[in-house]
């Protein structure tokens, strides 16, 4: 086997959770990786907007084997997309790491441990509990907003379910989901001073690991990480730091004016606008961002948001050097011997026997 | 300009902008004074109780679910959820968030500090922050609040919080 592989993160088969290992909560490799201590890389995939699997498949396809977990999004910014639990049961099929986005905005309690509990039962070990866009963002402004839980809430519902094995009303679950929770934080919108806490509130809520907002202001990341250092908040869960490539100058604006929560420095916009090749040079900045907040204590990896450039994730991880020689899950990686074609007509023949 | 509701109480109450006058920021300025008057008027429930028990909590439920609809409505724009938190949000009442949020902002709130939704009103939870650092027990901001229990809506909080604090809940 590939020395750059952890043997630990390669099961019998690629589709099946991990053997479970002491103090993890999960069957996951993205909890394994963290909690190794090693630099985690996840990316979001963009759902597209069509009932194709092989969708789904082209797009987590261009990530394979540069990232621990593929976050599949909930319908991001409140347009309708293919569903996130949808996607992540599509993904674990190949045997990739999905991360499980829930949104409060379109499910009341009932139908989100509803789905906690199927998405575990699909291979799903990983969940991010959010709160949602609004919908006057979305392509559905008349939609009715429904928000009956929280982000926090949510986390302390999941958490109750996975460790009392209990639903939010008390009835009893038989197998619980064993999922690694985790939760978002924006460092970079207001109130600042009490993001601290709240990411604190979250983490005594159950949060294991958090994804930040997209960071292009490396500074006002090094205060907010500075006072959770002081709450020795990095000790209970892993922080991975959102970033993203802006294509243009006149992108970055846009998103800036228009994307709920996105901060991007004046400086960072005159520096795309005096580049030859802005795409580039947005490229040259997300890897610069990279490399800076891999420095910054108590940062424990990256969530990559390439929205529409995701093809270009793999060379900007590579170039960022983050992974120190590292190898994330690939197909075609996985145990001495193993064939996926031959294991795949196995599975379909045993399928149809039974 | 069609206006999007929120969550738990559609249209009713407009957004407040910052720019006019509403009790609302008062209120919020005013957190450490109106947590000190609270805490009295919460005994003073608790002292009641008894009178109440005897004259019944049903009965009383109506005249004084608008009573306190009244006032809360004018010092906080309550919404009447019905099990308030205004101790632990700095007196800005969360249900005015129009996600409902009763843990803390979203990742939405403006560079100004103003909401994602409603871009001409202060998102409720940076008030709550500025409140809550007027606050005596301000760091009760910290708590994790439960799920919102949706049957309470309409419903007096006082008269749940002096049959809570006295002991002679129950029967309602």
């Amino acid at each position: 086997m590939n020395p750059r592989l952890h043997p630990e993160d390669f099961g019998e088969n690629p589709w099946d959770p991990l053997p479970a290992l002491p103090g993890h909560t999960s069957r996951g490799r993205l909890e394994r990786v963290l909690r190794r201590g090693e630099f985690a890389v996840t990316a979001e995939l963009n759902p597209p907007d069509s009932a194709l699997a092989e969708d789904v498949y082209k797009r987590a396809a261009v990530f394979e084997g540069w990232v621990d977990a593929i976050n599949a999004t909930d319908g991001s910014g409140a347009n309708c997309h293919m569903s996130s639990i949808a996607i992540c049961a599509l993904l674990t099929r190949i045997g990739f790491s999905p991360v499980l986005q829930i949104s409060c905005r379109d499910t009341n309690r009932i139908g989100i441990q509803g789905n906690v509990l199927g998405a575990s039962a699909l291979g799903v070990n990983n969940v991010l509990c959010l709160t949602g866009d609004g919908v006057q963002s979305g392509d559905h402004p008349e939609a009715k907003p429904v928000f009956d839980l929280d982000s926090t809430s949510l986390l302390a519902t999941i958490r109750r379910m996975r460790d009392e094995a209990k639903f939010l009303s008390g009835r009893k679950i038989t197998t619980p989901p064993p999922v690694f929770m985790g939760a978002a934080e924006n460092p970079f919108a207001p109130p600042y001073d009490f993001r601290p806490l709240r990411l604190a509130k979250k983490v005594r809520a159950g949060a294991q690991f958090i994804q930040t907002q997209y960071c292009f202001d490396v500074p006002l990341l090094e205060r907010f990480m500075a006072k959770v250092r002081d709450m020795e908040l990095e000790k209970h869960c892993f922080i991975l730091v959102g970033v993203g490539p802006l294509a243009s100058a006149k992108t970055a604006r846009w998103m800036r004016s228009n994307v709920a929560g996105v901060h991007i420095p004046d400086a960072i916009i005159e520096r795309l606008e005096k580049a030859k090749d802005q795409k580039a040079e947005g490229k040259r900045i997300c890897v610069e961002i990279i490399q800076q907040v891999r420095e910054i204590a108590g940062v424990a990896g990256v969530h990559v948001m390439a929205y529409r450039q995701e093809e270009y994730v793999a060379e900007m991880v590579h170039e960022s050097g983050v992974l120190k020689g590292r190898q994330p899950w690939r197909r075609d990686l996985t145990r001495p011997g193993f064939d996926l074609d031959q294991r795949l007509t196995e599975n379909l023949a045993r399928a149809g026997e039974g | 300009m069609l206006r999007v509701p929120a969550a738990f109480e559609p249209p009713g109450k407009p957004p407040r902008p910052r720019d006019r006058f509403a009790l609302r920021f008062w209120s919020i300025r005013h957190a450490g004074g109106l947590a000190r008057l609270y805490a009295a008027f919460e005994r003073a429930l608790v002292a009641a109780a008894p009178l109440a028990a005897k004259l019944g909590w049903t009965r009383l439920e109506r005249p004084v679910a608008a009573v306190e609809r009244t006032v809360k409505g004018a010092l906080f724009d309550c919404r009447m959820c019905g099990q308030c938190v205004l101790s632990s949000t700095g007196m800005s009442c969360p249900m005015n968030c129009p996600k409902n949020l009763r843990n803390g902002p979203c990742g939405g709130v403006r560079g100004d500090g103003n909401c994602e939704v409603y871009p001409e009103m202060p998102c409720v939870w940076v008030k709550a922050w500025e409140g809550s650092r007027l606050m005596a027990e301000g760091d009760r901001i910290g708590d994790v609040q439960p799920p919102i229990d949706h049957r309470l809506k309409g419903r007096s909080s006082w008269l749940a919080v002096a049959q809570e604090k006295s002991g002679t809940g129950g029967a309602a």
